[in-house]
C-alpha cells in the first residue's frame, strides 16, 4: 500500500471565536477518515467546497499534522514524524498546487524553481535534470530562464508538474490543479498528467470538483462531506450505482454534454 | 528520465525585451555618485581649507557675482571660510551618517520584521507590543533627550536615527513577510523538504528585497535630514567640523548680507534627500524581475 489512513482527525484553532484571553476553541475539520490507497492507482477525492479535501491532502503530504489517527506511507507511520526524520521521505511524496501563480516563487527563474528541491536532496546535474523535467511536461528548454509571471496559466501549471516529477516521487497529490485554467488548457494539462502517471508509474491523489474529470482519470473515488468520507468505491461502481444520497446529488449536478442524453 | 510526450510541446515565442534605462535612476544615481566622489576626495579637491578663517575675505559672493574672488567659487561665509570646501567636507559627514545609520537601521528593523512575520507566535507578539509602546513616544524628542544624555558626536547621531526609525522597517517588513508566508510557494518549499530558516532566507527574503531597498534608500535620505536638523540645533558633531545643517544655521543669521551661505547647502541637502528617496524606487523599477 502506498497510503494507509486510519481514523484520521484534524482540528485547527478557530481564530474567529478566540476569546480575548486564553486559547482559541478548536474546530474539527477532519472527523475520522480511513481509506487505503494501493500503489500505482489513481484516487479521486471529491466533495463540496469546505468538505476538507485540501486539508486531507495536505495532511497526507504532512504539511499539516493530524490531531489523532494514523497515516502510513509505504508502511511507515508518518503521522507525527518530525521534519528532520521526514526529510528523506519528502522526496517520495510530492504535491502540485491549485494556484500556480502562488506556488511558484515570483522572483526565481523557472530553472531554479525546479532545480532547488533536487539540490536539497543532494542530487547532481540539477540544471540538466530541471531541463529534462521541463521537456517532459512539454515546455521548451528556454523557459528555464524565465520568471513565472512571464508564462501563461497553463504553462505555469506545467512548471508546477515539472517541479513535482523532477524528484521522481512515488506519490503525487494534485489539489484542484486545473480549476484556475481555461477549458482548453484544462484538457491539455489533464492529458499530460494522465500520460505522466502511466509513464512514471505514479500513485496519484486527485482532488477535484469536476466529477467528469475524476471519472476519466481515477480508479477509485472517495466522496467527502463535512470532514467525513460518505462513500469510497471504485470509479465504475460509484458512477453506475452510487450508494450515498450526497454522491447522487453530486452526480446529478454534472453538466451533460447533451441534455437529452441520460448520464452514462 | 526520458519522455515520449512531445506532441504538445510548446515553442518559446517571446523575443528578448530590453529593459529601458530609467532617467530617474540616472539623475539620482549621478548626483549621489558625484556626492560620494566629492566626499571621498574632499581633502584633495577642496579649493580651500574648510576651517581657515580670513576676515578680510569675509562674505565674498559666488563666482558669477561682481566682487567675487577666484578660488572661492561659491563665496565665503561671515568668517571668511570657503563655502564650497565646507560643503564638500560636510558631505563626508552627511554620507557617513547616511550609510552607517541607514544600513544599521535597515538591518535591525528588517531582521526583527522578518522574524516576527515569519515565525509569528511569541516572537511576533513580543516585537509587535514593543513597536506599539515605542510608537507611543515622540521619537524625535526621545532622540534629542538621548543626545543630551550620552553627549553629541557621530555615534550619538547614528544611535538616535536608529532609535527613531527602526520601527518603520520592522512594520513594513513584517507585514510583507506575513503576506508572503501564506503563499503556496512556501508550502511547496516545505513539501520539498526545505527547513524553516532556510525557507525564510532563500524563498521569502528575495521577495522582500525590492521593498527593503526602497526603504533603505529612503532611510538614508531621512538620515541626512536628521543629521542636518541635529546640526542645525547644534546637537551634532563638535562645532568645528563643517556640516550642512550647521552651515544652514550660520547662513540663516546673515541671509540678507550673504544668501549664498544658506542657499548652497540647502540645495545640496534638498538634492541629496530627493535623490536618496528616488534612487531606491529607480533601482526597484530597473532590477525587480517582477516589474521589469
Ligand atoms: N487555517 C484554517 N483555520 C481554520 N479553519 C480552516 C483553516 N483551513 C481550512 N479551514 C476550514 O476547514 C474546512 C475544510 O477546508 P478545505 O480547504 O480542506 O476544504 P476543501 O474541501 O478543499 O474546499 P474547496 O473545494 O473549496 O477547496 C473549511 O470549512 C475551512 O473553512
Ligand atoms: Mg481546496
Amino acid at each position: 500500500m502506498m497510503y494507509e489512513v486510519r481514523d484520521l482527525q484534524l482540528s485547527l484553532p478557530d481564530m474567529v471565536r478566540k476569546p480575548l484571553l486564553g486559547p482559541a476553541p478548536k474546530i474539527d475539520i477532519l472527523k475520522g477518515i480511513s481509506f487505503d490507497l494501493p500503489k500505482k492507482s489513481v484516487l479521486g477525492i471529491v466533495g463540496g467546497s469546505g468538505s476538507g479535501k485540501s486539508t486531507l491532502g495536505r495532511t497526507m503530504v504532512r504539511l499539516l499534522e493530524p490531531s489523532a489517527g494514523h497515516i502510513k506511507f509505504d508502511g511507515q507511520d508518518v503521522s507525527h514524524m518530525g521534519e528532520e526524520k521526514l526529510r528523506p521521505l519528502r522526496r517520495r511524496f510530492q504535491m502540485i498546487f491549485q494556484d500556480p501563480m502562488s506556488s511558484l516563487n515570483p522572483r526565481q527563474r523557472i530553472g531554479r524553481i525546479i532545480a532547488a528541491p533536487l539540490e536539497l536532496h543532494g542530487w547532481d546535474n540539477v540544471a540538466q535534470r530541471a531541463i529534462e523535467a521541463l521537456v517532459m511536461v512539454g515546455l521548451p528548454e528556454s523557459f528555464a530562464k524565465r520568471y513565472p509571471h512571464e508564462l501563461s496559466g497553463g504553462q505555469r501549471q506545467r512548471v508546477g508538474i515539472a517541479r513535482a516529477i523532477a524528484l521522481q516521487p512515488e506519490f503525487i497529490l494534485a489539489d484542484e490543479i486545473v480549476s484556475g485554467l481555461d477549458v482548453s488548457s484544462q484538457a491539455q494539462v489533464l492529458i499530460l498528467l494522465e500520460d505522466l502517471v502511466r509513464e512514471l508509474d505514479l500513485t496519484l491523489a486527485f482532488v477535484s470538483h469536476d466529477l467528469s474529470v475524476v471519472r476519466r482519470l481515477c480508479d477509485q473515488v472517495i466522496v467527502m462531506r463535512e470532514g467525513l468520507i460518505v462513500e469510497n468505491a471504485p470509479t465504475a461502481t460509484l458512477f453506475t450505482s452510487p450508494q450515498d444520497d450526497y454522491t447522487k446529488e453530486l452526480l446529478a449536478a454534472i453538466p451533460l454534454p447533451d441534455p437529452d442524453q441520460p448520464f452514462n | 528520465m526520458l519522455c515520449s510526450i512531445q506532441s504538445y510541446a510548446m515553442r518559446d515565442t517571446r523575443s528578448e525585451i530590453r529593459p529601458k534605462l530609467g532617467i530617474r535612476l540616472w539623475l539620482c544615481g549621478g548626483w549621489l555618485f558625484c556626492l560620494v566622489l566629492g566626499a571621498l576626495f574632499a581633502p584633495w579637491i577642496s579649493p580651500q581649507d574648510p576651517l581657515a578663517q580670513d576676515l578680510f575675505a569675509a562674505r565674498l559672493p559666488p563666482f558669477w557675482v561682481a566682487g567675487s574672488e577666484p578660488g572661492f567659487w561659491l563665496g565665503t561665509d561671515s568668517l571668511g571660510r570657503d563655502v564650497l570646501s565646507r560643503m564638500l567636507h560636510g558631505a563626508r559627514l552627511a554620507l557617513i551618517v547616511a550609510f552607517i545609520a541607514g544600513t544599521l537601521t535597515c538591518l535591525i528593523g528588517s531582521t526583527l520584521g522578518i522574524f516576527a512575520g515569519y515565525y509569528q507566535g511569541w516572537a511576533d507578539r513580543v516585537i509587535s507590543r514593543f513597536i506599539d509602546i515605542w510608537m507611543a513616544f515622540p521619537p524625535v524628542l526621545f532622540a534629542i533627550l538621548l543626545i543630551a544624555v550620552i553627549g553629541t558626536g557621530m555615534t550619538s547621531i547614528i544611535i538616535a536615527i536608529i532609535i527613531i526609525d527602526w520601527t518603520r522597517f520592522t512594520r513594513v517588513v513584517r507585514a510583507e513577510t506575513m503576506s508572503q508566508s501564506v503563499m503556496d510557494y512556501i508550502a511547496s518549499a516545505q513539501v520539498a523538504g526545505r527547513g524553516k530558516f532556510s525557507t525564510m532566507v532563500s524563498e521569502i527574503l528575495p521577495n522582500l528585497l525590492p521593498t527593503i531597498v526602497v526603504l533603505l534608500s529612503l532611510e538614508m535620505g531621512i538620515a541626512v535630514i536628521v543629521e542636518a536638523i541635529l546640526s542645525f540645533v547644534n546637537l551634532s558633531i563638535s562645532t568645528d567640523s563643517p556640516t550642512w545643517g550647521g552651515m544652514i544655521a550660520e547662513g540663516r543669521i546673515s541671509i540678507h548680507q550673504a544668501w549664498w551661505v544658506l542657499v548652497f547647502p540647502l540645495i545640496a541637502l534638498f538634492l541629496t534627500v530627493l535623490s536618496f528617496s528616488q534612487f531606491g524606487e529607480g533601482l526597484k523599477d530597473r532590477f525587480d524581475p517582477v516589474l521589469r
